[in-house]
């Protein structure tokens, strides 16, 4: 096997993996980032801070959670029971759980900025022009806040992809179900394929530039909107 | 007001009392759900707040919100979220989405589907009537501020209000600008049916707009009333100010092209104005300055002050130690409309001039022309 057929595999689990964790956080960020813009409750920071933690904690200690929460002895373990599996652990839903975890963070902090930005008034003319709260939100406050979702969602795929230590504690590096990008390269250099590991880290370069440049096109284009 | 429960058709009543942060609120007005209704008074005075507070956007739990009828607010508990209320609101800044085009602007709040069949406001009237018709298809990024506060006006009324809120619409705008949005509110007024209530600090707004005002101090009513009475009322400020005058509401009753001299006719008396022609029969709101109002006891001889009027004292404020303000009732038996007279107490006392004095109030006609009256 050619050493190109031979990546595909990893990376084509990678970006499934990125693609429904990043599809999984809008739907969970979207809502908790707009509660932490718009709520006067005083504790909300205390939820924003739990949500930041995996920012600053090391992937190990991350990943040492997880793993006993998706175990058998966890709630991860009890959902597997339901389909007759033992564990979450080890599984590529279980490697999506983690990377909601692990990505959280990079999802809600811009598009709460940007629904902060969005600010009360364009809201409050909506009300005064009969749109119901929700009317208010999909019309207004989304398409308004759209630069800072679609940062949020890059962030999020990226941190997804180059996620290491995390994946690696919960998923092992089973090939075609939890060995994906980050960790074959790993598993790449520990049995000297350099050509392999190569190739993967030359898409991860490539990839992390497209990501970055990405995102000052998206700020450039947010700027533009608010102007 | 009136003792009865329930509703007040033709009224708008408020009242709202409580703090909102550091700011104490106590303010209660009753107005005719017609015409334009000016809150007047310096900024920070809680105009502001009672707007929020009609339209829904603050909570105060003592409140009261009767619209010609229907309730808003009430103290048990009654409150409607601001989406379900008939009302229009244009804020300080014009505030478009900036996402929309200006007509998805325009069309935002207007009902849809059979619910906008039997629009009242049309929407090729009111591009029309605010001069945005070529706008359409911009982006509100591309609009001076004086077109988006157009649009913004215009966007409120498409939404079919029963009322429409105005919080200061002209005070971020140049005078330029200014200049050029206020007769398309004087077409407003008397175009649309609509009662409007305007906050603005500004006196000359409420001169030309206003037909009743709510005079705010400190989160406080000073009092309410229609505009001319409270201006001829020498127990309020207005009166006293340097630059006070009364607005009369005036028709025209005939043009002499040869002077190019409009005759207006007010209860009590009758007006010579410089003017452009004007047909017969329209409504001409005039202001008076209290400066230009000078008295005499007995009719003078010939004068080249055209307006001459019998009348009577009715009441008299000095401001300081040297100058009085007067007010005067027109007609020769003291019912008709009501100016101030602005006079210096020497004047005052030569003529031995006091309350229920006949006297006769001259303006020259050149004081209500173009620029100075109107």
């Amino acid at each position: 096997m050619d050493a190109f057929s031979h990546v595909w595999q990893p990376v084509r689990l990678t970006l499934e993996l990125a693609a429904i964790t990043t599809a999984a956080l809008l739907v969970i960020a979207t809502p908790l980032a707009w509660w932490l813009a718009r709520s006067k409750a005083g504790w909300k920071e205390i939820v924003a801070a739990v949500v930041q933690l995996p920012m600053v904690l090391p992937p190990t200690v991350l990943g040492f959670y997880l793993l006993i929460a998706l175990g058998p002895d966890g709630p991860g373990g009890w959902v597997a029971s339901l389909w007759g599996a033992r564990t979450l652990a080890f599984t590529f839903w279980g490697l999506v759980i983690g990377s909601i975890f692990a990505s959280m963070p990079f999802v809600v902090q811009p598009i709460r900025n940007a629904f902060a930005a969005v600010g009360d008034r364009p809201m409050e003319v909506a009300a005064t022009l009969r749109a119901s709260p929700a009317r208010a939100f999909w019309t207004v406050a989304l398409p308004l806040a759209s630069p800072g979702l679609l940062s949020g969602a890059v962030l999020g795929f990226a941190h997804t992809v180059g996620e290491f230590g995390v994946v690696l504690m919960i998923g092992g590096a089973i090939p075609g179900r939890t060995k994906v990008m980050s960790t074959a390269i790993f598993d790449y250099v520990e049995t000297m394929q350099w050509r392999e590991a190569n190739i993967l880290a030359g898409l991860m370069v490539a990839f992390a530039f497209v990501v970055i440049l990405s995102m000052i096109l998206i700020e450039k284009r947010f700027a533009r909107m608010r102007g | 007001m009136s003792q009865s429960p329930g509703t007040h058709p033709h009224t708008i009543r408020a009242a709202f009392r409580g703090t909102l942060g550091k700011f104490a609120l106590d303010a209660g007005f009753s107005a005719p759900a017609k015409g334009v209704t000016a809150l007047f008074g310096p900024s920070g005075c809680g105009k502001t707040t009672v707007l929020r507070c009609i339209a829904g956007l603050n909570r105060l739990a003592d409140g009261v919100c009767d619209i010609d009828g229907d309730v808003w607010q009430d103290r048990d508990g009654t409150f409607l979220p601001t989406h379900r209320r008939p009302l229009g609101y244009v804020f300080q800044e014009a505030s478009l989405f900036p996402h929309l085009t200006v007509r998805k602007n325009l069309l935002f709040g207007a009902p849809r589907g059979d619910a906008g069949k039997n629009n009242p406001v049309a929407f090729d009237e009111v591009t029309d009537l605010l001069g945005v018709t070529p706008l359409l298809d911009r982006s509100p990024r591309n609009l001076s501020g004086g077109e988006r506060q157009r649009v913004a006006i215009g966007r409120a009324l498409l939404s079919q209000p029963k009322l429409l809120l105005m919080d200061e619409p002209l005070s971020a705008l140049d005078r330029v600008t200014k200049s050029e949005i206020l007769p398309f509110l004087e077409r407003l007024r008397d175009r649309l049916s609509l009662p409007i209530v305007y906050i603005t600090h500004d006196i000359a707004e409420v001169e030309r707009l206003a037909d009743q005002v709510v005079l705010m101090e400190k989160g406080r009513v000073l009092a309410a009333g229609p505009l001319a009475d409270l201006q001829s009322d020498p127990s309020l400020p207005l009166a006293t100010a340097r630059d006070a005058a009364v607005t009369l509401d005036t028709t025209v009753e005939a043009y002499d092209r040869a002077y190019g001299l409009l005759t207006l006719t007010v209860r009590g008396s009758r007006f010579f104005v410089p003017a452009t022609p004007s047909p017969v029969g329209e409504r001409r709101r005039i202001r008076i300055i209290s400066t230009d109002v000078s008295l005499t006891r007995a009719p003078p001889g010939p004068s080249s002050i055209l307006n001459l009027s019998p009348g009577r004292i009715v009441s008299a404020k000095p401001i300081d130690s040297n100058e009085i303000v007067a007010v005067v009732a027109l007609g020769s038996d003291g019912e008709g409309a009501r100016v101030l007279s602005r006079l210096t107490r020497k004047s005052w006392d030569e003529l031995r001039l006091g309350v229920d004095v006949a006297v006769f109030a001259q303006v020259k006609a050149v004081a209500l022309g173009p620029g100075r009256g109107e």
